[in-house]
């Protein structure tokens, strides 16, 4: 396996190092396993487009030495729908949150997966609006402490892989920051699928959301992710539990495909 | 397929919105991303069926944001890309469209205007976006915005809206109103027009940097590397330096690069800005307008010239960047100018600004969904 030495020298921006985020925070390990993915499948980085919305999590194409584009609060899945369209040869892989993804962008969410354009969206979901100093998100989980449910929030929770599952999504899969093996392979056959994989990320914000909610240090953080997920085969028994691991692979048209043979018959 | 042969004859008689999406085509455009809105879903309609036949792209998107947000990915693909709205959408896409401004990012945006504020009249025209074509994103910028008046001339600014986008890579916004939208006359594709395409970056790797300007070219223009070409180009709508990269709290970068953005716009007024001008030699009255009302205006002041040769006319086909001196430089030869337009004064206040009280600066406005009537004109040169 790669060295996390190798993999920093050979894509990362030395630039723009430090990175923005905590001691403690889980998204360096999506950082690490996307860029592992890559290594591994041996794909060319220059064909590939980063993009991503606003928050800590949409920072993560900076630092990636390759083509990005950081947009506008929401919107990366718009954004990339264009790129993708305009130029299919392009692999393109979206960085978002679940404030950016779900809430101000959940539109953009259900009709990209409605859509099936070929995109890897990667969410990194820790509960919280992290980058504005810990806000309720619409996956900050029932009676949490965020700064704007001071005495516990009473809003229910959206399950983002529950959702892109019902949209329709060909490739559906969830783990956390306490899993990176599972993730990077995850990752591979998200990329590989052709359409919409949609990898839903449980990563841990010490510093915003834990902190608040009685997990003070990353050891426990960790722990706290292994001990309250459970696999889909087991999630009967423990149904309180939140169900990791490839969760849908379905068989659907894609969007570019489609347009492509679309052209082929009209333009003639 | 061949755009000309995908357009048909020469001579048509066709909508103002079918006439942008052959200046559009003619142009370059080669994707188009929008929602359907009335009283631009023409434009949408038409470009559904002839992208697929040039081998184009085109996409609805779920809303007018998404809309925006693909053209930008599209033109950062390379390609020339379009979206076409009315208020309520326009509104909706202004916030991308300070990013495309910020990330200087080539698309045109076209606002077939309609009554507002809010839902207002979908089926009347105004023109109520003069402001917000030039304000309605937020921070200082500079952006171009072009009003044609005629079914003609949407097609012909159509073009010309790309290679200003394409020259300056800024988003150029297309005014029109519901009634020229909509509005069917005679048009003659034309052959042999000069297209402009962005300046395309042709250094080593190592030496590109995506926002650097003066240094290929004496312009304060950056020149473009495309997705997927090697350069490892990064985007942000933070403020950035001209590697790219985030640094917004660079007092300097940040100054350096607002001035910029403004600069590259205005130090070329000359060559972005056109007005059409009639009878100026002897005038002591001007009537300026733009967009569907210059055409009452223009039959007001032809009546008027039939009696009294003192009566000018000026046609504002590009609206912004705005030009104080042509109207400084008209208020120092005329007594009296009068604006007509379909709102309830916009550009107006500019030209009284410009004109510094040197003349007299009248407003006959209309609003409520009706175009100003030669007769109406005609009453207040007299």
């Amino acid at each position: 396996m790669i060295s996390n030495q190798e993999i920093f020298d050979k894509y990362i921006r030395k630039n723009m190092m430090p990175t923005i985020l905590c001691s403690g925070c889980g998204n360096g390990i999506v950082l690490n396993s996307i860029l592992r993915a890559i290594d591994e499948l041996g794909k060319d980085i220059d064909k590939m487009v980063f993009v991503s919305g606003i928050g800590c999590s949409s920072r993560l194409n900076s630092y990636i030495k390759a083509d990005g584009l950081h947009t506008t609060h929401g919107r990366p899945i718009a954004f990339a729908t264009g790129i993708k369209a305009a130029n299919p040869d392009l692999d393109v892989v979206v960085f978002t949150g679940d404030g950016d993804c779900a809430g101000i962008g959940g539109n953009h969410f259900i009709h990209g997966i409605r859509r099936n354009i070929d995109l890897t969206v990667i969410a990194l979901n820790n509960y919280n609006y992290g980058m504005t100093g810990g806000q309720a998100s619409p996956t900050t989980p029932y009676e949490s402490i965020t700064t704007t449910t001071q005495y516990e929030s009473f809003e229910h929770p959206f399950d983002l892989s529950k959702l892109a599952m019902a949209a329709g999504a060909p490739f559906v899969a969830r783990w956390t920051m306490a899993h990176p093996l599972q993730l990077l392979k995850t990752i591979k056959k998200g990329l590989a699928v052709k359409g919409f994989s949609f990898i839903e990320v449980l990563t841990a914000c010490p510093t915003s959301y834990w902190r608040k909610n009685h997990i003070r240090d990353t050891e426990s953080m960790y722990r706290w992710y292994k001990e309250n997920t459970v696999s889909a085969k087991r999630s009967e028994n423990e149904p309180e539990k939140i169900v990791i691991g490839e969760l849908q692979h379905l068989d659907k048209k894609e969007w570019t495909e489609q347009w492509t043979e679309l052209v082929e018959r009209v333009s003639l | 397929m061949d755009v000309h042969d995908a357009l048909g004859p020469d001579e048509q008689f066709i909508q103002g919105d079918k006439a942008c999406v052959y200046g559009a085509l003619i142009a370059g455009c080669s994707f188009f991303a929008g929602y359907p809105i009335t009283p631009a879903t023409e434009i949408s309609e038409e470009m559904s069926r002839l992208l697929p036949k040039i081998g184009g792209v085109f996409m609805q998107m779920e809303d007018e944001i998404a809309s925006m947000g693909a053209i930008i990915g599209a033109s950062w693909t390379g390609r020339k890309t379009m979206t076409a709205t009315s208020g309520p959408g326009f509104s909706l896409m202004q916030e991308n469209i300070g990013y495309a401004v910020m990330t200087e990012t080539p698309c045109v945006i076209v606002d077939v205007q309609r009554g507002g504020p809010s839902t207002g009249q979908p089926t009347k025209p105004s023109q109520g976006d003069v402001m917000q074509a030039r304000y309605g994103s937020h921070g200082d910028y500079e952006i171009i915005v072009l009003c044609p008046s005629t079914v003609q001339e949407a097609l012909e600014l159509s073009i010309r809206a790309f290679n200003l986008s394409e020259k300056y890579r800024v988003p150029v916004i297309m005014l029109m109103e519901e009634s020229l939208g909509h509005m069917r006359e005679k048009i003659r594709i034309p052959h042999d027009i000069l297209i402009v395409n962005r300046d395309t970056v042709d250094i080593s790797y190592s030496h590109y940097k995506p926002f650097r300007t003066g240094y290929m070219h004496a312009t304060k223009i950056p020149e473009f590397a495309p997705f997927g070409s090697g350069y490892k180009t990064f985007i942000t709508g933070l403020t950035h330096d001209e590697d790219g990269f985030p640094s917004p709290n660079d007092v300097k970068v940040h100054a350096e690069l607002i001035e910029r953005l403004s600069e590259k716009i205005t130090e070329n007024i000359d060559d972005i800005f056109y007005a059409d001008t009639k009878y100026l030699e002897y005038a002591d009255t001007v009537v300026i307008s733009y967009g569907i009302a210059a055409r009452p205006s223009l039959s007001a002041v032809n009546r008027a010239q039939r009696t009294d040769r003192n009566v000018a006319f000026v046609n504002l086909n590009t609206l912004w960047p705005f030009n104080y001196e042509f109207i400084a430089d008209l208020s120092k030869q005329v007594e009296r100018i009068i604006v007509v337009e379909m709102n309830m004064g916009m550009i107006y206040h500019k030209i009284r600004e410009a004109a510094e009280g040197r003349c007299d600066v009248k407003l006959l406005r209309v609003v409520g969904g009706g175009v100003p009537t030669p007769k109406e004109i005609l009453e207040l040169i007299k």
